[in-house]
């Protein structure tokens, strides 16, 4: 372990299991993201990362195991029976593999939609529009645009979701999840069908959303170059297991990792 | 000119049509005389109508077909012709003035029982926009509406009836009853989404109808409630022709109050979180939405403008019986929020006055009417999916620099 600080680690999750009737997706798996930090989390297809996510943020209950975060300045707390949107608004944001935003909906609504959970006016607010509402309202574009403006994707700002293409779409999700002001943000494949110009800024994105941004990043990735240049430590998963963890370098010398990957030298 | 392929698929259609139309008109058994006509001569207008009709249906077709291509190319769908009409305040304003001098004097220029038509359309404009909320922007399919319709009129009735409770005094409780009955609605259906939800809705709608109907000691059964008083204007006595006026600005009024409320909700955090809902459950309770209040407003708004719907209806007809709340009405309102366009206030509206005035108008053509009301309901949805005012949504645009934010 490298990142032994003082602070505890913002997302610690401790022997999280999750069985799906007889099968079992996830398997006492443990892991800990530091503020600050880039993670990646791979494996081969099927390995169980996705079936993580989802624990984390409240979509599958976990069957047994803890998970524990600590945003920065407060203290840890338990987040094993939150809702996916009580989880969202404690600060863990995510997006989705297979792209999940608002197709009929602007760009600019897509965040808006983001920011909801940091807004408070409720029916009767939108009916009589007190003054509370309306500097809200108001609130609410100008803070959506501004993160749209972090992204890059102001351009876009008018346009229906669907009518994006697709780098973009990809971004419009991280856009919509930085809205949510999270600490963590957990992206799922963000580079899965990217070209390798849009990749590479990505790449740019991730980390300056890191170092601008103050969010911590976990991230599930396959392709290996992004995850070898952005991360600092990378966990490896297969059959739900944690097989190894450690820096890229480490990572990419371990050999129950090529095993893995690539299958038994000897049994080729 | 049509080509030799075209002909042929015309001919081909013009044989179906003539075989499966054979039963109708051409037999006819006399029972009386126990005698067999054989009408060849209809089998033969059957044949020539829809060879023609064949051509002008493919004609529509194509037309449609260019029409979203040119759609798909260009970036932003055009706007119609009335879309951009309206937007221009120069027009909007006084089509609107226009508008309400009609509202205004149509009691006074047409007799008593066209009067009495527009009220009930009226009452299924404020219907149609509750359940626009439900099925338009939430996006759940709501088959048992007609339930909240219920509720709202036989609360008026019965608190009458047992208490003199007036019209003014029932039309919020109907209101909050219909609020109530949609959370306790809501509340075990909220796991439930597209046809499971339909089905649930819909036996839901079943299960107050057969309430009413069989609980006699509480609902009078089938016989129903009668003598309900007509809403009352500071104790005055109104004749017929007036009460009937009445009910008509009483109408005009709700509709407005109905219009405003949705309008602001539909632009609301709340609207914006229905509309999220819709597009992608899952996605919007990830980014912070909570699924079981935002779903529980949803239907409990909807039923909301039902119950007030069912008051105004039970102190216009002065009788209700469980028939006027069968399955039946709830297509109709469906019928009205798809038909009108899903999610557009105005579409509902005209939606509304189109499917209740039409059949009433089609009265001229007696036996037909219904068969030309179903022909008029499959055309629509054939060349325009998306609703006679297809969903332009008001959307949040943002102006270059600065925070303003424009609504279309």
């Amino acid at each position: 372990m490298i990142n032994a600080k003082d602070t505890p680690p913002i997302l610690e999750v401790k022997n999280l299991t999750k069985d799906f009737g007889g099968l079992r997706a996830l398997d006492k798996l443990s892991l800990e993201v530091f503020q600050g930090e880039i993670v990646a989390l791979i494996g081969p297809n099927g390995a169980g990362k996705t079936t993580f996510f989802n624990c984390i943020t409240g979509m599958y209950p976990p069957t047994s195991g803890d998970m524990l975060i600590a945003p920065p300045g407060k203290k840890q707390r338990r987040i094993n029976h939150l809702k996916p949107n009580q989880v969202t608004a404690q600060g863990l944001a995510r997006t989705f593999q297979n792209i999940r935003l608002f197709p009929n909906m602007t760009v600019l609504e897509n965040v808006m939609i983001g920011r909801h959970c940091r807004m408070r006016s409720g029916v009767l607010g939108a009916v009589f529009r007190p003054k509370s509402t309306i500097e809200e309202e108001k609130q609410v574009v100008a803070d959506s645009y501004a993160v749209l403006e972090k992204i890059g994707l102001t351009k876009f700002v008018n346009e229906f979701a669907k009518n994006l293409p697709y780098g973009a779409q990809r971004r419009l999700e991280i856009a919509r999840a930085l809205a949510t002001e999270p600490f963590i943000l957990l992206l799922d494949e963000p580079a899965a069908g990217m070209n390798p110009l849009e990749t590479k800024e990505l790449d740019k994105l991730i980390v300056r959303l890191r170092d601008e941004e103050d969010v911590s990043i976990l991230l599930i990735e396959h392709d290996m170059k992004l995850v070898m240049s952005l991360s600092d430590r990378i966990f490896v998963m297969d059959y739900g297991k944690k097989i190894a963890q450690g820096t890229p370098r480490e990572i990419k010398n371990n050999p129950v990792v090529i095993k893995a990957y690539l299958g038994e030298e000897t049994d080729a | 000119m049509p080509s030799l392929a075209e002909i042929k698929k015309s001919l081909l259609t013009s044989i179906w049509f003539m075989f499966l139309t054979f039963p109708v008109m051409v037999i006819r058994v006399n029972t009386i005389y126990k005698t067999v006509e054989w009408r060849w001569w209809s089998l033969f207008y059957v044949g020539i109508g829809s060879f023609f009709l064949s051509f002008l249906w493919r004609y529509l077709i194509r037309r449609k077909e260019t029409g979203q291509k040119k759609v798909q190319s260009g970036r932003a769908p055009d706007k119609s012709l009335l879309r951009s009409a309206l937007d221009r305040p120069g027009i909007f304003i006084p089509a609107l003035i226009v508008l309400a001098a009609v509202a205004v004097i149509f009691p006074f220029l047409f007799s008593m029982y066209q009067t009495n038509i527009m009220i009930n359309a009226l009452i299924y404009v404020v219907v149609g926009l509750g359940l626009n909320i439900v099925v338009g922007l939430a996006g759940l399919l709501d088959l048992g509406y007609v339930a909240f319709y219920a509720v709202g009129a036989y609360s008026y009735a019965l608190l009458n009836y047992h208490f003199g409770i007036g019209f003014w005094a029932a039309l919020p409780i109907g209101a909050g009853l219909g609020f109530l009955f949609g959370i306790l609605l809501g509340f075990p259906v909220l796991r439930l989404r597209g046809d499971y939800l339909a089905i649930v809705t819909l036996g839901f709608g079943e299960i107050i109808r057969l309430i009413l109907e069989n609980w006699n000691e509480f609902s009078f059964g089938p016989s129903g409630i009668a003598n309900i008083p007509r809403p009352g204007f500071f104790g005055i006595d109104f004749s017929l022709q007036q009460a009937t006026t009445y009910i008509y600005f009483l109408m005009i009024g709700l509709v407005i109050f109905t219009i405003f409320v949705v309008n602001r909700l539909q632009n609301s955090r709340i609207g914006r979180a229905w509309i999220a809902l819709r597009e992608d459950e899952i996605a919007c309770q990830a980014m912070g939405i909570d699924k079981t209040k935002t779903k529980l407003t949803a239907f409990a708004l909807g039923a909301t403008w039902a119950g007030m719907g069912g008051v105004v209806f039970a102190a216009k007809t002065t009788f209700i019986n469980p028939a006027s709340f069968t399955i039946w009405e709830s297509i109709i309102i469906l019928c009205i929020v798809v038909l009108g366009g899903m999610g557009s206030i105005v579409g509902i509206v005209t939606g509304a006055l189109t499917l209740i005035l039409l059949p009433e108008y089609l009265r001229a053509f007696s036996q037909y009417r219904m068969l030309i009301f179903g022909i008029i309901l499959v055309a629509m949805m054939v060349f325009r999916p998306g609703g006679i005012v297809s969903t332009v949504r008001r959307t949040y645009q943002f102006e270059a620099l600065g925070s303003k934010n424009d609504k279309r």
